[in-house]
C-alpha cells in the first residue's frame, strides 16, 4: 500500500490537519509501510469472524434520561480560547444575505 | 522514609512515628533534587499537595482516617484534576486548567492521599519511550541515556528513582507493563471496566484503562482496592464486585496452573531474557505451580490489528481539539477552517498525527471494511486465544518486552519498530485482560520484566502470584544508583 501525495493531503484535510508542501512527501514515506504492514491481517481468514468492538462483547447500558448536573457554562468558558457573552466566538462563517443559500 | 512499603507507610503515619506533612516534604525535596536530570513531572503541586498532608494530619489525628490517608502519590498527566494542568504531554492542552477531577483521581483524594503533582508522558499516551512529549523526554534513573518506556515513563521513572511511593498511569497498548518492565519496579493494568475511564483524556476508548506503578504487588493491592470500582460516568465500567486484594496476597500457589505461550517464546526473544524468564519459572516450580505450553496462534497478527484500531479511535477522540472550547488556538485564523487546521497542527506533536491520519485513512469511505472491520475480526480471534488458553490455565507468564530499554533517539526515525516493542503487550489489551508486570532480573545494568496475564477480573489471582514471587526473590528490591 503506497500513498500518493494527493492521498496524503485529502487524508489530511479529512482530519483537518494543515500539512506544509514540504512534510507531504515525508508522511507518504513514513505512512505507506505502517499501512503495508498492518495488511499482514489478511492472512487471517475471518470469512465467519463477527468484528468485536467491546473487549468484553459488552453492550452499553442504558439509564433513565433525567438531569444530573448543574450549568457550569461559566467554568467550562473560563478555559476557552474566546468568549463573549457566554457565547464561543469564531470567524464569521457566513456574511450576509449573498452567501445564504436557501 | 525510603524503600517503605505502603503497608510500613501506613503503620508510621497511624502509630503518629512521621506525619503526613513530614512525608510529603521528604518526597517534594527529593523531586527538587532529582527532577530537574529526570524530568519525570510535568506539574509538581508543592502547595496543594502540604495542604492535603495537613487535612490528612488531621484525619490521622482524629482517628478517621482510612488506609491510604497521608501517603503521596503522583498523578499521570492524562488524568483531570481541577484547578490543576492537565497538559496530556501536548502543545495541544499547555494551557488547559481541568475544570473538574477524574473519578480516579476524587478516589484517590477522597482515600486521603497526597497528591504529588502530574507525570511526564508521550503525547496523548502515543509512545513507547516517553520521547513524544511536548515536555521533552524522561531519562530511566537506571542509565540517564536510556528511555524509561512509554507513555506512561514519567510516572515509571519517578516510582524507579523513589520521588514517589506510587504513581498511576495508563495502559493502550502496554503503557503500564512495558515501562514498568523497563524501569525495574511493578506495575499493573487492570480488566478493561475495572477502573473509570472517565476524565482520563481518551487515546482509544476500547483499548485505554487505568492502573498503577509501584515497587511491589504488595503496594498494587493496596493502592488497586481504592482505585478499582464502578462508576456510571463510564459507560463501559463494569460492576463487578471489587475484592480486597490485600487479603489473598499470601495464597499458596500450590497447583497453579501456569501456561507458556509457545509464540513468546520464540527466536527473535533477547537470549538474556529467555534465561531470566527460565529461572523465574525454576521459582515458580519450587513454590507450586505447574507449567503448561499453550498457544495464542494470532499473538502476531495482534500488532497490524491494534494499529488500525488505536489510530482509528484516535483520530475520532482526537476530533475534539478544535480550537474552539479549550486548548491551543492558532493567531488570526481567516477562518474556520483555518482556525480547525492550523490549531489542530500547531497544538499536536509528529507521532499523534501520524496517528490521527492513519486512522483517518482506516475509516474512510472505502477502506472502512478493509482495515477497521477487518481489524476488529482478528480482535475477536485474539480474544478468542485467551479464552481458550485460561481453560487450560490460570495465568499465563512470559517476558514483558523483547528487550531492555533501548538508547534515548534510537527508535525516533522509525516509528514501525518503536510499534514492533509491544509485540508482547498489545494482544492484553485488545482482548481487555489485566496484565502485570514485575522485575526479574538485569541485562547490563538494565532491568527487565516478567508478564503475568489473568482471565477478565482476576486482578486478585494476579497480584497473589506476583507477590508470592516477590517474597521469594529480590529483584524488586534493587534500586538504581544515585537516587
Amino acid at each position: 500500500m503506497s500513498l500518493t501525495a494527493d492521498d496524503v493531503k485529502k487524508i489530511a484535510h479529512l482530519a483537518r490537519l494543515s500539512l506544509p508542501e514540504e512534510e507531504v512527501a515525508l508522511y507518504m514515506q513514513q505512512l505507506s509501510p505502517i499501512l503495508h504492514f498492518v495488511k499482514q491481517m489478511n492472512q487471517a481468514d475471518t470469512s465467519q469472524v463477527e468484528p468485536l468492538s467491546n473487549p468484553l462483547d459488552l453492550s452499553q447500558p442504558l439509564r433513565p434520561d433525567k438531569v444530573t448536573e448543574p450549568n457550569q457554562r461559566t467554568a467550562f468558558q473560563a478555559i476557552a480560547p474566546q468568549v463573549e457573552a457566554g457565547l464561543y466566538l469564531v470567524p464569521q462563517v457566513m456574511e450576509g444575505e449573498d452567501n445564504y443559500v436557501e | 522514609m525510603l524503600n517503605k512499603s505502603i503497608a510500613e507507610l501506613n503503620h508510621a503515619l497511624h502509630t503518629k512515628k512521621i506525619s503526613s506533612v513530614e512525608l510529603t516534604q521528604f518526597f517534594l525535596g527529593r523531586i527538587k533534587q532529582f527532577d530537574t536530570e529526570l524530568n519525570s513531572f510535568i506539574t509538581v503541586t508543592e502547595e496543594q499537595a502540604l495542604q492535603a498532608a495537613a487535612r490528612a494530619d488531621a484525619q490521622l489525628a482524629q482517628g478517621t482516617a482510612g488506609p491510604l490517608a497521608g501517603i503521596p502519590i503522583a498523578q499521570k498527566d492524562i488524568f483531570c484534576t481541577q484547578g490543576v494542568k492537565t497538559s496530556c504531554g501536548s502543545k495541544m492542552l499547555d494551557n488547559f486548567i481541568a475544570p473538574y477531577d477524574a473519578t480516579v483521581v476524587k478516589r484517590f483524594n477522597a482515600a486521603g492521599m497526597v497528591m504529588l503533582g502530574k507525570t511526564n508522558m508521550d503525547e496523548f499516551a502515543m509512545g513507547s519511550s516517553n520521547e513524544n512529549s511536548y515536555y521533552g523526554p524522561v531519562k530511566n534513573p537506571w542509565h540517564l541515556g536510556y528511555v524509561p518506556g512509554g507513555s506512561s515513563g514519567g510516572s515509571a521513572a519517578a516510582v524507579a528513582a523513589q520521588l514517589t511511593p506510587a504513581a498511576t498511569g495508563t495502559d493502550t497498548g502496554g503503557s503500564i507493563r512495558q515501562p514498568a518492565a523497563l524501569c525495574g519496579i511493578s506495575g499493573i493494568k487492570p480488566t478493561y471496566g475495572r477502573v473509570s475511564r472517565y476524565g482520563m483524556i481518551a487515546f482509544a476508548s476500547s483499548l485505554d484503562q487505568g492502573g498503577l506503578f509501584a515497587k511491589t504487588a504488595e503496594d498494587l493491592a493496596w493502592l488497586l482496592n481504592v482505585m478499582a470500582g464502578f462508576d456510571e460516568n463510564d459507560s463501559t465500567s463494569v460492576a463487578h464486585d471489587v475484592p480486597d486484594y490485600t487479603l489473598t496476597l499470601n495464597d499458596s500457589l500450590k497447583g497453579l496452573r501456569i501456561g507458556l505461550p509457545k509464540e513468546f517464546f520464540n527466536p527473535s526473544l533477547d537470549k538474556e531474557i529467555a534465561n531470566a524468564i527460565q529461572a523465574a519459572i525454576k521459582e515458580y516450580e519450587k513454590l507450586g505451580a505447574t507449567f503448561h505450553e499453550i498457544s495464542l496462534p494470532n499473538t502476531a497478527l495482534s500488532i497490524p490489528a491494534y494499529y488500525v484500531i488505536a489510530p482509528a479511535e484516535c483520530s475520532s477522540n482526537l476530533a475534539r481539539f478544535d480550537g474552539v472550547r479549550y486548548g491551543h488556538r492558532c493567531k488570526n485564523p481567516h477562518d474556520l477552517e483555518d482556525l480547525y487546521k492550523r490549531s489542530r497542527s500547531e497544538g499536536f506533536g509528529k507521532e499523534v498525527v501520524r496517528r490521527i491520519m492513519i486512522g483517518t485513512y482506516a475509516l474512510s469511505t472505502g477502506y472502512y471494511d478493509a482495515y477497521y472491520i477487518k481489524a476488529q475480526k482478528i480482535r475477536r480471534l485474539v480474544r478468542q486465544d485467551f479464552d481458550d488458553a485460561f481453560k487450560k490455565v490460570d495465568v499465563i507468564l512470559g517476558p514483558t518486552t523483547p528487550t531492555p530499554a533501548f538508547k534515548l533517539g534510537e527508535k525516533t526515525s522509525d516509528p514501525l519498530s518503536m510499534y514492533l516493542s509491544d509485540i508482547y503487550t498489545i494482544a492484553v489489551n485488545l482482548a481487555g485482560l489485566p496484565g502485570i508486570s514485575v522485575p526479574v532480573g538485569f541485562i547490563q545494568g538494565l532491568p527487565i520484566g516478567m508478564q503475568l496475564i489473568g482471565h477478565s477480573f482476576k486482578e486478585a489471582r494476579l497480584l497473589n502470584t506476583a507477590h508470592v514471587y516477590q517474597k521469594a526473590t529480590d529483584w524488586h528490591t534493587k534500586k538504581p544508583e544515585g537516587f
